[in-house]
C-alpha cells in the first residue's frame, strides 16, 4: 500500500490561454516519466479539436513520479480540468478530487474573469492554491504587478510564487518543489468503507466505461462489488489501475488517497455520473460524498442531417458521442422544413459547437442546426408548468398564464476603457446591472444579471469585438424570472417554417424579426416566383421582405452537339437544389437556417 | 422535321482553326499553320475512312469550327469526298458550312457550291462595328456585306446569319438595328445566341459592361418579337427560320437522332452511346490507326438517361416534346415519369400543352434551365 504522505493530488487552474496545458506538459516532462520523443506537444489534450481550439474539453488525469530534492519519490496525480464555463460542474468535481491547485496567471495579462471564477471554486473546495506566474519570458511581462494583483484581488499570498516560463521550461522545478512542500498529502482511511469520487469517465469499446475516480477512503480491487450511490447502478470491478501518460496502467488495488480508474463492464456513461460516489455494495459507506448533482442541459437546438438519408448515421453518431458525454442529451424530433432529426441538449453554446464539429469532423456528417434555445418555463392557465425546449411546441397563447426564462449571473472582466461599450452591450441584451469592482486602476469586474437566451447566440463574439478581445466572461445560472416573451414565427411564401421559429422578448421582437427577414432575403436565392418573407407574432406580421422572382436563365448554346456539357450544367443546377430544403414551393438553402444565428455581426 | 431514327444520321466535321480567336470563344479552335491544317485535314479523311460505318445513310453534314472557310477548298473537298465514299449520303442532304466574313472569296464560294455545300452559316454577330470590335471579331459589317453578296451571287439560296445578343456595349436599340439589318437581307435562317462569358476565355478576365439581367430579358423578347413579325418563325430557343428552312442538322441534336462527329473535340451520339474525340491535336495528327484511340468520355445511355435527354433537348424546340413519341420510345406514359414535374411547371406558367405536345412558354424559355433541370431523374 502506498504511503499517503508521498501522494500529491492537484490540478492546474487558469484562464484560457494562460498556459495551463503547456505547464502540464513541462511537469510531465520534468518528472522524467517520458522521453522527449514520447512527448506529444500537449499530452493532456488528446483530442484534435481541443488542440485546435486550445480548450480542454474532457478532464483527464495523469500519474507521474517525482524525485524531490529531499531524496524521496512522490506520486503526483495531475488532474486536468476543463477550461470553460459550460463545464463548470465538471470542473468542480475535478477540483473535489484534488487537495491542491496550481493557479497559473499570465505575467502579461494578469487576472481574468475565469481566473477568479476558478480560484473561488478551488477555495470553495478547501484546496491549497499555489500561484504561479507564467510567461515571464514575454517582453510585456509584469510579474510584480501580477503578484500584487493576486494578493490584492484574491487575497492569496503570492510573494514566493514561482516566476516561470512553461514554454521554455524556466523555473518549472520550483513549481514541483512547491507541490511537494505546500500541497497537503491526502488523509483518507484505507480501512474504512470504500468512498470514491467519480470525476470523469470515458467509454472504451473493449473495456466499457472507464471510471476515473479519487479514493477518499477504503480500498478497491478486482472483484470488489461496487455501487454508484446516486444512480444505484451495481456491478463488480474487473480492473483497477492508474493513469500513465495517455495510457491506462492496471494495478492490484487502489486505496485511500489515490487517483485511478475502475472498469467493470459498464455499458453506459449514464450509469457513472460525474460527482457520484462509488462504494462497496456489501460494505457501503454511511454517506455519499457531497456535491453530486445531475447536470442538465441548458441550451437546446435541433440537429438535422443535410441529407435526409443519413438520419440513421446521425443517430448512431449521437449515440456514440453520448457514451462519452453524459451531459449530451438528444431525442428524435420532426420538422416540417427539415424532416427527421434530433432535439439536442447541451451544457452551453461551446458544448453545442464542439458536438456539432465532432459530428461533422469525426462522423463526416453535414448538419443543419436550428437556432439554439434555452429552457423556458411555461405556466399554463390550468396550473401545469412545462419546460419548453423547442419553440415550436409553445402552447397557444390563450393557454399560457405567464412564462419564465433562465437568468444568469455574469461576471465580465474588462479594462476600464471598454466599460462603456460593454455596459451598453449588457443593457441591449436586457441585462440588469448588479455592481462593478475595480481590480486595479485599469481593470474592472462588472456584474450583471442577464437572460440566458440573450447570451447563447452571439454575446461572446459581441463582447470580444466591443472590447477588442480584452473582455472575459464567466457566468452561472441564477434561476428563472418571469418575462414578457413571445414566439416569433417566420413565414416564407406565407408558410410558417417551423425550424426558424424562436422565442424572444417582446421588446426586441421587432428588431429581431426585421433582421431575420433581411438575412433570409440574402440567403434565399431567387426562384421562379416572388417569395414574401415575413416575421409574425401570432397572426400579426411585424416585418416583411421580398425575394423577387427569377427572370432570366443563361440560355447556353450546345456546342457542336456536345449534349453532355449541357447535361452537366443541368446536373449542377439540380445538385444545388438538393442542398436546399423544400418548404412549400420554396427551396431554402441549408445555410439559411444557420445564418439567422448570427444576426448581430456588426 | 420528322425525327425518325430510321432515316440517315448526321455528320459533324470540326475544323479547329481560325485566323484569330474571338474574345468570347470557348470552342476548340486556334490559328494553325498551313502544314498543320493540311495534316489535320488528312487525319480527318483517315478518321472518316476508319470509322467503321461503311454504307450508313447520312442526311446532314455540318462543317463547323473554328472557321472552316479558312481551310483551302481542295482540302475540304477531300473530306467531303471521303464522306461520300464511306456513307450513303442522301441526294437531298443538307450540307452546311460555317464561314466568317473576311475569309470568303468569290473563288472559294464557287468551289463550295461545286463540292456540294448547300447551306452557309455566316457569323455576323452584330451589325455594329463597335460591338464587333469589342467581341474581338476579325471583320467589319462592311466585310460581311461583301461576303453576303458574293454568296448569293455564287448561288447559295439557304444561308443562316449568326447573331449574338447581350454583348458588351449593346443596347436594345443597337440590337434592333442589327436585327433589322439582318432581316432586310432576307436570309433563310437567323440564329441569335446570347453571349455567355465562359471560364477560361479572355472575356472572363475582363471587366465588361454587359447588359443587366432585365435588359437581357427584354433583348430576348425583342429578338423573338422582331423576327417573328418579319417572317422568321422561332423553332428553337435561339433559332429562327423561314418556314421550311429550319436547320435539319441542328434539329437532329434536339430530337436525339444519331450523329457522328469527326475531328478533335467533336461529339457523337451513336447507338445510345455518347462519346467525344480527344482534344489533342498532336495525337490527332499522328499516325494513329485505330479510331478508338482517339475517343474519350464514352458513355452508354441507360433508358433513364435517354428519357432525360428526350425531355430537356426536346424542350429547346418550340414545338416541344410529344407524348406519343415518348410512349413509343420508352414504353411509359410521359406522366408516369414526369407527371409531377410537368404539372408543377404548368402551374408556374412555364410549360404548356397542345395537341399532345409539351412545350416551354415564352416565360418558360427565359428560365429554361430551371425547368429542364427538373427533368433529370
Amino acid at each position: 500500500m502506498t504511503d499517503q504522505s508521498r501522494i500529491r493530488n492537484f490540478c492546474i487552474i487558469a484562464h484560457i490561454d494562460h498556459g495551463k496545458s503547456t505547464l502540464a506538459d513541462r511537469i510531465i516532462e520534468k518528472t522524467g516519466l517520458l522521453t522527449e520523443r514520447e512527448m506529444q506537444a500537449q499530452i493532456l489534450d488528446n483530442m484534435d479539436l481541443e488542440r485546435e481550439r486550445g480548450i480542454t474539453i474532457k478532464s483527464q488525469a495523469c500519474r507521474i513520479i517525482y524525485k524531490a530534492k529531499d531524496g524521496e519519490e512522490y506520486i503526483f496525480n495531475l488532474i486536468d480540468t476543463p477550461g470553460h464555463v459550460d463545464f463548470n460542474y465538471e470542473v468542480s468535481r475535478s477540483l473535489a478530487a484534488c487537495d491542491g491547485a496550481i493557479l497559473v496567471v499570465d505575467a502579461a495579462q494578469g487576472i481574468e474573469a475565469q481566473t477568479l471564477a476558478n480560484v473561488y471554486l478551488a477555495l470553495d473546495h478547501d484546496l491549497e492554491v499555489l500561484p504561479v506566474i507564467n510567461k515571464i519570458d514575454l517582453p510585456s511581462a509584469q510579474p510584480e504587478r501580477v503578484i500584487s494583483e493576486i494578493e490584492d484581488v484574491i487575497g492569496l499570498e503570492a510573494e514566493d510564487a514561482p516566476l516561470i516560463s512553461a514554454k521554455t521550461g524556466q523555473n518549472v522545478e520550483e513549481v514541483l518543489e512547491q507541490i511537494v512542500a505546500k500541497i497537503p498529502a491526502p488523509e483518507g482511511d484505507p480501512e474504512a468503507p470504500l468512498r470514491a469520487l467519480i470525476f470523469d469517465s470515458v467509454y472504451d469499446s473493449y473495456k466499457g466505461v472507464i471510471v476515473f475516480c479519487r479514493l477518499m477512503d477504503g480500498t478497491v480491487r478486482k472483484g470488489t462489488p461496487i455501487r454508484m450511490m446516486a444512480t444505484g447502478f451495481q456491478t463488480e470491478v474487473v480492473e483497477v489501475g492508474y493513469f500513465g501518460a495517455g495510457q491506462f496502467i492496471p494495478c492490484d488495488e487502489l486505496s485511500a488517497g489515490m487517483v485511478g480508474y475502475i472498469t467493470a463492464s459498464i455499458k453506459n456513461v449514464r450509469d457513472t455520473r460525474v460527482g457520484d460516489t462509488v462504494t462497496n455494495s456489501q460494505n457501503p459507506c454511511a454517506e455519499p460524498l457531497p456535491g453530486y448533482k445531475k447536470v442538465n442541459p441548458m441550451v437546446y437546438c435541433g440537429m438535422y442531417p443535410a441529407d435526409g438519408a443519413r438520419y440513421g448515421d446521425l443517430r448512431d453518431a449521437l449515440e456514440k458521442l453520448q457514451l462519452n458525454d453524459a451531459s449530451l442529451f438528444y431525442e428524435p424530433e420532426t420538422s416540417v422544413a427539415l424532416g427527421f432529426g434530433f432535439r439536442c441538449g447541451f451544457l452551453g453554446l461551446l458544448h453545442l459547437e464542439i458536438i456539432q464539429e465532432r459530428l461533422e469532423r469525426e462522423y463526416n456528417l453535414d448538419l443543419v442546426t436550428t437556432a439554439p434555445s434555452v429552457i423556458y418555463k411555461i405556466h399554463k392557465t390550468n396550473g401545469e408548468v412545462i419546460d419548453l425546449t423547442n419553440p415550436t411546441n409553445l402552447p397557444d397563447p390563450s393557454e399560457i398564464e405567464y412564462m419564465e426564462e433562465p437568468i444568469v449571473n455574469a461576471e465580465i472582466m474588462v479594462t476600464t476603457e471598454f466599460i462603456g461599450p460593454i455596459m451598453d452591450l449588457c443593457q441591449e441584451r436586457r441585462g440588469q446591472y448588479v455592481e462593478m469592482e475595480y481590480m486595479e486602476e485599469t481593470r474592472a469586474l462588472i456584474r450583471y444579471k442577464l437572460p440566458l437566451n440573450e447570451i447563447i447566440y452571439d454575446f461572446f463574439d459581441a463582447l470580444k469585438s466591443r472590447s477588442r478581445g480584452y473582455a472575459s466572461l464567466d457566468y452561472e445560472l441564477a434561476g428563472y424570472e418571469r418575462s414578457e416573451l413571445v414566439k416569433l414565427d417566420i413565414l416564407v411564401n406565407k408558410e410558417e417554417v417551423d425550424a426558424l421559429s424562436f422565442i424572444v422578448h417582446g421588446a426586441t421582437a421587432y428588431e429581431r424579426g426585421r433582421k431575420m427577414c433581411e438575412k433570409l432575403k440574402e440567403e434565399i436565392p431567387r426562384q421562379l416566383f416572388e417569395i414574401p418573407i415575413q416575421a409574425a407574432i401570432g397572426s400579426k406580421i411585424i416585418a416583411r421582405e421580398t425575394v423577387k422572382a427569377m427572370r432570366k436563365d443563361v440560355l447556353a448554346k450546345c456546342y457542336g452537339g456536345d449534349i453532355t456539357r449541357k447535361k452537366k450544367l443541368l446536373e449542377k443546377q439540380k445538385e444545388g437544389k438538393k442542398r436546399m430544403r423544400q418548404v412549400g414551393n420554396v427551396e431554402i438553402p441549408q445555410k439559411a437556417f444557420m445564418s439567422v444565428l448570427k444576426l448581430d455581426e456588426n | 422535321m420528322n425525327p425518325d431514327n430510321k432515316a440517315g444520321i448526321g455528320i459533324y466535321i470540326h475544323i479547329p482553326f481560325c485566323i484569330r480567336k474571338c474574345l468570347y470563344c470557348d470552342f476548340v479552335s486556334s490559328p494553325g499553320s498551313p502544314d498543320s491544317v493540311r495534316k489535320y485535314m488528312e487525319a480527318l479523311v483517315r478518321e472518316i475512312r476508319l470509322c467503321g460505318e461503311a454504307g450508313t445513310e447520312a442526311d446532314t453534314i455540318f462543317i463547323g469550327g473554328g472557321t472552316p472557310s479558312i481551310v483551302p477548298p481542295a482540302l475540304l473537298d477531300k473530306v467531303l469526298e471521303e464522306i461520300y465514299k464511306v456513307f450513303k449520303v442522301s441526294p437531298v442532304a443538307e450540307i452546311t458550312m460555317e464561314a466568317n466574313p473576311g475569309t470568303l472569296s468569290h473563288e472559294k464560294l464557287y468551289a463550295y457550291r461545286k463540292m456540294g455545300i448547300s447551306r452557309l452559316s455566316i457569323g455576323l454577330q452584330s451589325a455594329d462595328n463597335d460591338e464587333l470590335k469589342s467581341l474581338g471579331r476579325i471583320h467589319t459589317f462592311e466585310d460581311f456585306l461583301i461576303s453576303w453578296e458574293e454568296a448569293r451571287k455564287a448561288g447559295f439560296d439557304n444561308i443562316n446569319i449568326d447573331l449574338m445578343t447581350a454583348v458588351p456595349g449593346q443596347t436594345r436599340e443597337s440590337l434592333l438595328r442589327t436585327l433589322k439589318t439582318a432581316a432586310e437581307l432576307s436570309p433563310e435562317h437567323i440564329s441569335a445566341y446570347s453571349l455567355i462569358v465562359e471560364e477560361g476565355t479572355p472575356f472572363s478576365e475582363m471587366k465588361l459592361s454587359l447588359p443587366d439581367e432585365e435588359t437581357e430579358y427584354l433583348m430576348y423578347d425583342d429578338t423573338t418579337d422582331f423576327l417573328e413579325s418579319h417572317g422568321f418563325r422561332q423553332y428553337e430557343i435561339s433559332n429562327f427560320a423561314v418556314p421550311g428552312k429550319e436547320c435539319i442538322h441542328n434539329i437532329a441534336y434536339w430530337t436525339r437522332k444519331d450523329y457522328l462527329g469527326f475531328g478533335i473535340s467533336a461529339a457523337s451520339l451513336r447507338k445510345d452511346e455518347r462519346y467525344r474525340i480527344k482534344t489533342d491535336m498532336e495525337l490527332y495528327q499522328s499516325e494513329w490507326t485505330d479510331r478508338n484511340a482517339l475517343i474519350t468520355d464514352r458513355e452508354y445511355l441507360e433508358p433513364a438517361d435517354r428519357m432525360e435527354e428526350f425531355m430537356f433537348l426536346g424542350l429547346r424546340m418550340t414545338e416541344g416534346v410529344s407524348r406519343d413519341r415518348f410512349k413509343k420510345l420508352f414504353g411509359h406514359e410521359m406522366d408516369e415519369i414526369y407527371g409531377d414535374v410537368i404539372e408543377k411547371h404548368r402551374g408556374y406558367g412555364l410549360l404548356d400543352e397542345a395537341e399532345g405536345r409539351i412545350f416551354l412558354t415564352r416565360h418558360g424559355i427565359h428560365v429554361s434551365n430551371q425547368v429542364m433541370a427538373d427533368f433529370l431523374l
